[in-house]
Order: C-alpha cells, then sequence, then structure tokens
C-alpha cells in the first residue's frame, strides 16, 4: 500500500529519505534549505522562552483545526503564555503503520500555514515510524522558544488580591468541535475549534503597556482548571461572574443539551489574563475587539485556594476542578 | 451517722434541660453539700453527706429527670470525705471552651419549643411575661442555636450580653423556682426585644408591624430560631405566587406554620402519633396527607402533592405570630435559592431584601444555623426525613461499637457523624456541599474534631465517589493523621445505617433504592452509577443480588434535573419500537426533533450517556411518561408529584418486573420493561399509571428479595435509601413484603437519605475493624 505510511518509512532506507523530502519539505520556511541534524539559530538578545508539548488528539480532523495546526499552535500559545513572541519550533512525528499519506499532507500543510500564522519558523524535526496498533494515526510534539518581550515575570505568583481576570475570548468552542466530531454527532450550525494564535493579543497588551501579572492559556479542563491551578499557585481565592462569561449561543445549546459545563470543557485560542486593578479597563478595551471580557477578581485566600462563582441569581458556589471520570455526583 | 463523700459524673443528655437544678434540688433535700458543675459535656458531682442520704441520690436522678433529658448508666466513685465539709451547695460555671463549627456538639441539647407552662405564662396578663416573645425556662427554649461556647451555661450563648434584672437574678437563684439556673432567663426589662424594618412607623410595636404586613399580603422575614425564615399568609394565592416568584421557588412544597391543629384538622388526615409528633418539643414539620377529595387546599402552597407539611410554633414569637395572625401561614428557609439559611439580621437585610417586604428582628444572634426538621408517621411511628433543629446535636438512640470514628456521609445532604463511647451523634443537615459556606463549615468542622478526638480516633469514612468534597477532604485527613481511611460503597452504607439504628446483626438483605451512587462494578463493564440495589450485607462487605436493569442518562448530571432525560434513555434502552411509540409522545413532545435525535446519537455513541441502575431516575422516567414533569425545579419532584397522582387511583393493576439474568449477579436485573409497556398503555388513566408504578415497582422488590432471602434463609428486608422517603413505596414495599412472609424494616430516626449516610459509613468503619482485629 504505497498510498499509507509503512514501517519502512521509519527506516532509514530511500523510503524514509523520499518521505522526509517530498511529503514533510513544506514545514520548513525554505524548502530549499539543506536539512541537518540541528538547527543553528540567530536569537535576539534577551531572555528567552522554551516550552515543549505531546499533541494525541482524536478525532486527527475536526471542524475548525486539526491535530497539526493544533501541535504548532499550541506550543506556540504556551510560549506566548511566558509573554514571549514565537520564535522558531521543533517537530517530531510519530506515525503509525497504515497512515494515509494524504491525510499525512493535509497535517503537513496545515502546519506549515500554522506556523505562518503564528510568524514562526519550523527549523528542525524528527520522524519514526511505529506498528500499527502502537499509536493513534499519528503524534506529534512540538518544542519552540520565544523572544520574551514583557518586562516583568509573568508567572502566578505575581498574582496579587485585587488583581483583575479577563479573558481574551468566547469559552468552549474546542471542546465542543471535539466531541461532535468524536460522536458523530451534526450539530447546526456546525460549532468550530477556536484554535487560533494568542500572541497577537498578548502582544497588543504588551505594547499598550499593560503591566501583566499572570497569563494561562486554558487548554484541558477548561477555565475551571486554568483558575484552580493559578488560585493553588499563587494561594489566592478568584471569584468569577457567570453571567460575564463569553458564551457563544451554539456552545451553551451544545453543552446543555449534552451535559457539559463550558467551563470545564478544552480551548485552544483563549487565555485568561491577571493584571492589576487599575490596568483593568485598557485591558479590557484591548480585549473586546476579540470577544474578551472582564471576569471577575482575584481576593485574599481567607477560606484556602479556591474559585467561587457568581450565578446568574446572585448567589455563590465552589466551581471545582473537574475531576477524570465525569459522573454526576447526585444521589 | 456516717458521712461519705460522692463523685459522680453524669453523662447523657444533661445540659440545657434542667439537670444540675434537679441536682440542686435533691441534694438540697438531701441536706447534702458540695459542688454541681458542667465540664466538658457532662455534669459532675462532687457532693457530700449521709452515705445513705448520697445513695438515695444516685437511685432518684434517673428517676426524676425530665425528658428530653436522659442519663447514661452512672458509676458512683466514693472518695475519703473533705475536712472540713463545703460551707455549702454550689452550683458552679465551668471555664468556657469555644464551639467552632460546632457541627458535632456532644455536650450540648437541642431547642425545644415552649413548653406548656411557658405558654400559659405567655398568655397570662398578670405575669411579667405576658407576651414576652423570648421566654422559656429550665425545661424550654433555644439550646444550640445560641450556643457560642461549651460547656452549656448564660455565659456561653448569645444571651451572655443581656445581664439579669434583680426579679429574673431572684428566679434564677431560687432552688425552688422553676427558673432556679435557667440559663436561658429574661424578661421585657433585661432580655431580648423586637425590632421592625420595614413601611409603617410601628416602632413601638414590631409584632403588630409583622402582623399588618402579613395581613396586606406582604412577605415577612423573620429572625427564627436556627436562622431567618419567609413567611406569608397562606390562605392568600397571589402572595404565595409572589414568594415562589421572588424565591426562585416554582413548586417544591411549601409547610405551614398553625397556632393550633384545628385550623388544619379537616383538610388532612391526623392520627394519634401524628398529633404527638406536632407537640413534641422539638416542633418539626410533620407531612399529613390529605384527606381524600382534598385537593390542594391552599392553592400554591404544595401543587401536586399528596400531603401538607404543617408546624407548630418552634419559638414564643412563633406562637405570637401564629396566634395573632389567626390562619394558618406559610413558613419557609429565608436564603435565596440554593443558598443557607441567612442567620444575621445584617446579612438577611441584605440578601433577603428582594425577596422580603418587611423585616422582624431581634437582639439574641443566631449562634448556629438549623434548618426546620421535617418527619413522616408511618405505621404510627414517627419517620424523620430531614433532622436538623430539634433533633440536632442529640445522640441518636442506638448502641455504637466501642470505638472513636468520624464519617462525613454524602455531598449533597452532607451530615456527618461521630461514634464516641457507644453512643452515635449525627450533625445537623448541612446542605449541599457545592455551596461555599456548607464545604467551609464542613472543613472547619473536621478539623476542630480532628483536633479534639484525632489522637483516639480508630477510623474515619467516607463516600466512594473520588468527586465528592467529602471525600477529598477525609482522603487528606486520614493522610495527615496516619489514620485508616474507609470508603464505603454508597448503598452498602445506606443498609447498614437501618441496621445500625435497630440494632440488626448481619448479615442482612438490603433494597438500596435512591437517586445515585457511586457503585463498585465487579469487572468492568458493569454501570458504576447504582441507584437500585438488593444486596446481601455482610459483615465484611456487600455481594450484590440483583439491581434494576440499567438504562442510559443521556446528558449525565444533566439527567437529574430533567426527568424527560431518563425517559428518553429508558425508551432507548427498551428499543425502536418504544422510541416510536405513541405513548411516549409527551417524553418526544419535551424535546425538539433535533434534539431528540442528537440525544439518541449522544447514546448511541457513549457521549456523556452513563448507564445507571437509579430508582430514583425510574421514577424520573415515568413522570416524563405521564406528562407530570419534564423538567424538574427541585430534587424529588417527580417522585412527589407521581405519588400525589397515584394516591387518586382505585386498586391499581400490577405489571410484572421479572429478573433477567446478568453477569455478576445472582439473581440479576429487575426488568422494567413490562412496566414500561404499561406506562406507554394510551388506554389508562394517568392517575392509574402512576399507581401502577409504585405498585408494580413494590411487587418486584418484594418479589426479588423474597427470592434471594429464600436461598440465603433471611428473614429481615431493610428497605433503605432516598426513594423510601416516599410512603406510598415505602407502605407498599412494607406490605408486599410481609405478604413474603418478611420482615421490612427502614430507617425512622434519621432521614433515609443521603442525610443519613454517615451512620452507616460508621458502622462499616468500625466493623471493617473489629474483623481486622
Ligand atoms: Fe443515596
Ligand atoms: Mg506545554
Ligand atoms: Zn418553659
Ligand atoms: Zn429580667
Amino acid at each position: 500500500m504505497s498510498d499509507c505510511i509503512q514501517l519502512a518509512h521509519g527506516g532509514g532506507g530511500t523510503l524514509m529519505q523520499q518521505l522526509i523530502n517530498q511529503e514533510l519539505r513544506a514545514l520548513y520556511a525554505d524548502p530549499t534549505q539543506v536539512l541537518h541534524d540541528a538547527a543553528r539559530l540567530e536569537l535576539p538578545p534577551g531572555p528567552l522562552a522554551f516550552s515543549t508539548d505531546g499533541y494525541v488528539v482524536q478525532p486527527l480532523e475536526f471542524p475548525g483545526g486539526d491535530i497539526g495546526s493544533l501541535a504548532v499552535i499550541g506550543t506556540a500559545n504556551d510560549l506566548a503564555m511566558a509573554g514571549a513572541r514565537p520564535l522558531h519550533l521543533s517537530v517530531a512525528l510519530l506515525l503509525e503503520e497504515g497512515l494515509p499519506l494524504a491525510l499525512l499532507r493535509r497535517l503537513v500543510a496545515s502546519m506549515a500555514a500554522a506556523a505562518r500564522a503564528c510568524e514562526l519558523t519550523i527549523v528542525t524535526g524528527d520522524t519514526k515510524v511505529v506498528e500499527r496498533g502502537k499509536a493513534d494515526g499519528i503524534f506529534i510534539t512540538t518544542s519552540g522558544i520565544g523572544a520574551v518581550q514583557a518586562p516583568t515575570p509573568i508567572h502566578p505568583t505575581a498574582i496579587r488580591p485585587g488583581d483583575q481576570l479577563l479573558l481574551s475570548g468566547d469559552l468552549g468552542r474546542h471542546g465542543v468541535a471535539i466531541l461532535a466530531a468524536r460522536h458523530g454527532l451534526a450539530l447546526v450550525p456546525p460549532v468550530l475549534s477556536d484554535c487560533a494564535p494568542l500572541w497577537p493579543q498578548v502582544r497588543a497588551l504588551l505594547e499598550a503597556g499593560v503591566r501583566i501579572h499572570c497569563l494561562r492559556d486554558l487548554t484541558r479542563g477548561g477555565l475551571a482548571s486554568a483558575l484552580h491551578e493559578l488560585a493553588e499557585a499563587a494561594v489566592v481565592e478568584l471569584a468569577i461572574e457567570e453571567a460575564r462569561l463569553p458564551v457563544l449561543e451554539p456552545v451553551a445549546r451544545t453543552c446543555e443539551l449534552l451535559g457539559f459545563d463550558p467551563l470545564h470543557l478544552a480551548n485552544e485560542g483563549r487565555f485568561v489574563v491577571v493584571v492589576p486593578p487599575q490596568a483593568r479597563d485598557q485591558t479590557q478595551t484591548l480585549l473586546a475587539a476579540s470577544g474578551g471580557a472582564w471576569i471577575g477578581s482575584v481576593r485574599p485566600a481567607s477560606k484556602g485556594a479556591r474559585v467561587l462563582l457568581t450565578t446568574s441569581f446572585g448567589t455563590e458556589r465552589l466551581l471545582l476542578p473537574l475531576s477524570g471520570e465525569l459522573l454526576p455526583r447526585i444521589c | 451517722m456516717s458521712a461519705a463523700r460522692l463523685r459522680l459524673w453524669c453523662r447523657g443528655v444533661v445540659q440545657g434541660v434542667g439537670f444540675r437544678p434537679l441536682v440542686h434540688r435533691l441534694a438540697a433535700d438531701l441536706q447534702l453539700v458540695g459542688v454541681v458543675e458542667n465540664v466538658a459535656g457532662a455534669v459532675r458531682l462532687d457532693l457530700q453527706g449521709e452515705r445513705r442520704s448520697l445513695e438515695l441520690l444516685v437511685r432518684r436522678l434517673p428517676q426524676e429527670l425530665q425528658p428530653p433529658g436522659a442519663l447514661e448508666p452512672l458509676a458512683p466513685e466514693w472518695l475519703p470525705p473533705l475536712v472540713p465539709a463545703p460551707p455549702g451547695l454550689r452550683i458552679s460555671a465551668a471555664s468556657a471552651q469555644p464551639l467552632g463549627a460546632g457541627l458535632l456538639a456532644p455536650a450540648l441539647a437541642a431547642d425545644l419549643a415552649p413548653c406548656p407552662t411557658c405558654l400559659a405564662e405567655l398568655h397570662d396578663p398578670a405575669n411579667r411575661r405576658h407576651r414576652y416573645p423570648f421566654i422559656s425556662c429550665s425545661q424550654c427554649g433555644p439550646r444550640y442555636s445560641i450556643a457560642t461556647d461549651e460547656p452549656y451555661a448564660r455565659a456561653h450563648t448569645t444571651l451572655a450580653d443581656f445581664p439579669l434584672c434583680p426579679a429574673c437574678q431572684r428566679e434564677f437563684d431560687d432552688p425552688t423556682d422553676r427558673r432556679f439556673h435557667a440559663e436561658t432567663i429574661g424578661c421585657p426589662t433585661c432580655g431580648p426585644q423586637l425590632q421592625w424594618q420595614g413601611a409603617g412607623d410601628w416602632g413601638a410595636d414590631p409584632l403588630a408591624a409583622a402582623l399588618a404586613l402579613l395581613a396586606a399580603g406582604g412577605i415577612l422575614a423573620l429572625q427564627g430560631v436556627g436562622g431567618f425564615q419567609l413567611l406569608v399568609a397562606a390562605g392568600d394565592p397571589a402572595a404565595v405566587a409572589r414568594l415562589r416568584q421572588r424565591k426562585h421557588r416554582p413548586a417544591k412544597p411549601l409547610a405551614l406554620l398553625v397556632a393550633d391543629l384545628e385550623a388544619i384538622a379537616p383538610l388532612v388526615e391526623l392520627s394519634g402519633p401524628e398529633r404527638l409528633q406536632l407537640q413534641h418539643p422539638a416542633a418539626p414539620i410533620v407531612l399529613l396527607r390529605l384527606r381524600p377529595g382534598q385537593r390542594e387546599p391552599f392553592a400554591g402552597v404544595a401543587p401536586g402533592a399528596a400531603a401538607l407539611g404543617v408546624m407548630l410554633p418552634a419559638s414564643p414569637l412563633h406562637q405570637l405570630l401564629a396566634e395573632g395572625f389567626g390562619r394558618p401561614l406559610v413558613a419557609t428557609s429565608g436564603n435565596r435559592s440554593g443558598e443557607p439559611l441567612c442567620l444575621d439580621p445584617a446579612e438577611a437585610l441584605d440578601r433577603l431584601a428582594g425577596i422580603a417586604d418587611g423585616f422582624l428582628l431581634h437582639n439574641r444572634p443566631i449562634a448556629r444555623r438549623l434548618d426546620d426538621s421535617v418527619l413522616q408517621v408511618i405505621e404510627r411511628r414517627p419517620v424523620l426525613l430531614r433532622r436538623a433543629r430539634g433533633y440536632a446535636p442529640q445522640a441518636l438512640a442506638l448502641q455504637a461499637p466501642p470505638g472513636t470514628a468520624l464519617a462525613l456521609g454524602g455531598d449533597l445532604k452532607s451530615a456527618p457523624a461521630l461514634a464516641l463511647g457507644g453512643r452515635v451523634w449525627l450533625a445537623p443537615l448541612l446542605g449541599d456541599l457545592a455551596g461555599p459556606l456548607p464545604q467551609q463549615l464542613l472543613s472547619e468542622g473536621l478539623e476542630q474534631l480532628l483536633e479534639r478526638h484525632g489522637p483516639r480516633l480508630v477510623a474515619l469514612a467516607c463516600d466512594g465517589h473520588p468527586g465528592y468534597a467529602s471525600h477529598q477532604l477525609e482522603v487528606v485527613a486520614a493522610r495527615r493523621l496516619g489514620i485508616p481511611l474507609q470508603l464505603v460503597q454508597h448503598h452498602r452504607a445506606h443498609g447498614l445505617a437501618v441496621a445500625a439504628e435497630h440494632g440488626l446483626p448481619l448479615p442482612l438483605l438490603v433494597w438500596a433504592c435512591d437517586g445515585l451512587g457511586y457503585g463498585e462494578p465487579a469487572g468492568t463493564s458493569g454501570h458504576r452509577l447504582w441507584g437500585g440495589e438488593l444486596l446481601w450485607l455482610t459483615a465484611s462487605g456487600a455481594e450484590r443480588w440483583a439491581c434494576l436493569r440499567p438504562f442510559p442518562l443521556p446528558g449525565g448530571e444533566r439527567a437529574m434535573v430533567e426527568p424527560r432525560r431518563a425517559a428518553l434513555g429508558l425508551l432507548a434502552a427498551a428499543g425502536p419500537e418504544a422510541l416510536g411509540h405513541p405513548g411516549a409522545a409527551a417524553c418526544r413532545a419535551a424535546f425538539s426533533p433535533g434534539d431528540w435525535q442528537l440525544l439518541q446519537q449522544a447514546i448511541a455513541s457513549g457521549c456523556n450517556s452513563p448507564l445507571c441502575s437509579s430508582t430514583g431516575r425510574l421514577f424520573d422516567a415515568a413522570a416524563s411518561l405521564l406528562d407530570l414533569c419534564q423538567r424538574s425545579s427541585f430534587e424529588g419532584e417527580a417522585g412527589l408529584l407521581l405519588e400525589g397522582l397515584a394516591l387518586q387511583a382505585s386498586l391499581p393493576q400490577v405489571a410484572p418486573m421479572p429478573l433477567l439474568p446478568a453477569a455478576g449477579l445472582e439473581l440479576g436485573w429487575l426488568d422494567w420493561q413490562p412496566l414500561l409497556q404499561s406506562l406507554l398503555n394510551a388506554g389508562v388513566a394517568p392517575q392509574e399509571s402512576a399507581a401502577c408504578f409504585h405498585a408494580s415497582l413494590a411487587a418486584g422488590l418484594a418479589s426479588a428479595a423474597a427470592q434471594a432471602a429464600g436461598r440465603l434463609g433471611a428473614t429481615t428486608v431493610l428497605l433503605a435509601g432516598g426513594c423510601f422517603q416516599n410512603r406510598l413505596l415505602l407502605e407498599r414495599s412494607a406490605a408486599a413484603l410481609r405478604a413474603a412472609g418478611l420482615v421490612p424494616r427502614w430507617a425512622e430516626q434519621l432521614p433515609s437519605n443521603d442525610g443519613g449516610l454517615a451512620l452507616g459509613q460508621l458502622w462499616a468503619a468500625l466493623a471493617d475493624l473489629s474483623i481486622k482485629k
């Protein structure tokens, strides 16, 4: 089957050379570049950010994105969350025997497009092939380097009581898109993943002089898990208002129907930003264009690190992180 | 003449019940001298006098202590007499120990409704406490709700800031007075005062202002015993509707407060035992069946329900309001939807501002939050549905195995329990741990209990559900203290709670029927969400003999509040024919066509549609198919409406519930499919279907239990879990079991829902421990 990945594609022989030269060339900014085992980089002066992540999403293609774009944008976003402009990426592809070459071509093209969108270059990579059944089509690992542009460290320990919480855009679209694709649900209208580079929004905040205390992208576990991690790392109480959370109507309706909480669903193009109180309005203005909003504030951890949600009724409840299994709690 | 000295520790319910005054009276009679003092939950006597007189005292104490006082067996200690003898008899005040969260306060007594003598004084124009809203004595009045410290003494309550006037002081000091050492003593001169916040210049008479507001159809916020309450005229449908709308409580039954029972006697069936429970010093809400033909006598108060919740005044202030108004009042908890009761006037004025039209306040602070307790009478015996004001913090009347242990119960109806010295204390219902306040109370209370009892604790127990907040708290505590943690399967705990209460030895059969609990499936194919389980409880665990045939819950937790989803899950499990059946039209119509298809796809592809064997969800499904309730606004609404409808039916048909073989279960699955077919049958009136549902389920449960009992040689079957708060199901199941020659037992002193779970967890922990020894 020549239109699928074979074990020999990873054998180091001619088939492998073909794979790299014909199929994977497109990943690199300069396709004529002669590849070597390591890339030699000219980096700007100043602190660097360095991050790595593995990608195993199913299905491999979903409305609004695929594992390829996710692998590039995800790591670029991790760099942006350190206040860094993404510069260069390395890519390791782990291919399962039998992966259709046509699919691989689409994913490679998608990675290249994502790299252009993130204004970064893929500078080195690796490819392995494993036997059928040892991987789920394709796994991707990316590592990235970025140039830190933030004047002060962006970190949970910089969070102070009184700080304000803002969200960069609407919640839950990536999670819903994945769910629908995974379970063959025909949503009308379809919901597209929110997968998108975050650096442009972060850059806008930095260029406007916003003193960012912390940034956190929302990925697995959604806003709820991200806020919990922040609350625990900074030892503060975070209070957010349900009515302020931007959730698009089709997402809200689908969540309601399928029994998911938009606060727990994954996002791939959203972040929370923590700023001092005086920067709140400016941050809100800067984020509003992309659907961002103020969602709450930071309080002292008088009852321990926790996240409180003020419901639209005006009552408070504890926002719990997603605990592994999704099982009803109620008796 | 032989002088002797006696040291006697008196334990039991001995604080706040006139015990020390009783000792004082007896000791004075018997010419004894020495000291009587409250120490760490007990009363310690150190008395000197004639040996025979001291022995007489030991005999007379248990005989002369009036309920709710109760003494544990006494163990006299004889000491060499002091020389010189103490100068006289002294009741001493012990030093204060902060009560903190006071979740479990073994030393304290429960709050008591006014006693007949105080009521007579309240109504006597010649009495100096005529119409005084805070009248009390050593036999009645607030206790736990005003306690700030232990042991019980005025200085350790929120009355500490009210020094006694000379008249009250004289009564307090006079051993012959019925208010001798009554810690809550007070009068219009020196005690707490009412205050009015609302429209009208009523400054001088807050009570009159409140009554005028109620008469005008207004909503009154009342500073009650264990928190704020909201009151309206029960006979004013517009006022009731306004209360429901402002409180976001569209349908849940509201309770009535009446000054005397004759006002409601023509409407409800009122047996002798029910009268007794209503008049009990705990003043609980008692659920009373409507008389045949009575359908919702107070419009909007308990729509569709078979019973009316009624209570008598729990305090003199309630008494004055109820008799002043002269007609039934609705009395419901003073909170916003989903929040705990307000305690503090300032908090109430803020939080209830959008609900209440006026506030009847006073300056005696409430120290701890207590909901009204709820019970119903089954076969002439009281069965508690919610255990709080009037019962907590008293020990349960049962014998515990030795050993100190702590169990945290469930999450939705959090109520931890403590076993200590052979007795068990169950905390008043805290509420849902999803709320920040209940969770904070639980974690603070847990810390204090660990601090106090940690070194002696032999076990900690909690539910097996890893997502329960109580589970997570307890895991952390157990790890920190190095105490073994017992994860007790939910339905085993429900069953053991009933066994513990009745002192029944294991092994025992139990049908545990509830909403949902975390199961322990054998193998990987079993479902995790249990709720209709026939278990054989043994000393070492529980064998699962049967369960309801599992069906999916599309949308998972969303199905808890939408009976239409349970119905769809049931129909989908039954097959395409059921999904398309004309009898399923009501359920189908509750969804848009797109949603109906999408959820079927979700079920088929396993998208958040877990399988369950829940009896509560089976009730939901039936209520949806009969179009009684597609979305519920409170827990148990479907079952309540189904029961209300069933009571209007004649002798019901009974559909069979056969047992289907299933892996890992001795008897298999109790199949609901024939029952579903009869519910879908369009030729049957809805009330007949509702009655058929109860009768078939009861017969099915009994027949499976009888089969298991036959093979196991069992004679007793426990009926446990929240579904047995449905009186019709409980009574029918009990009757069917008796007809099969079996003895049914159920929870009485504590709720059969998760509010009683902690007792079963304690039992499992202590039993598992004694096996390991
Ligand atoms: Fe339960
Ligand atoms: Mg990463
Ligand atoms: Zn009294
Ligand atoms: Zn006085």
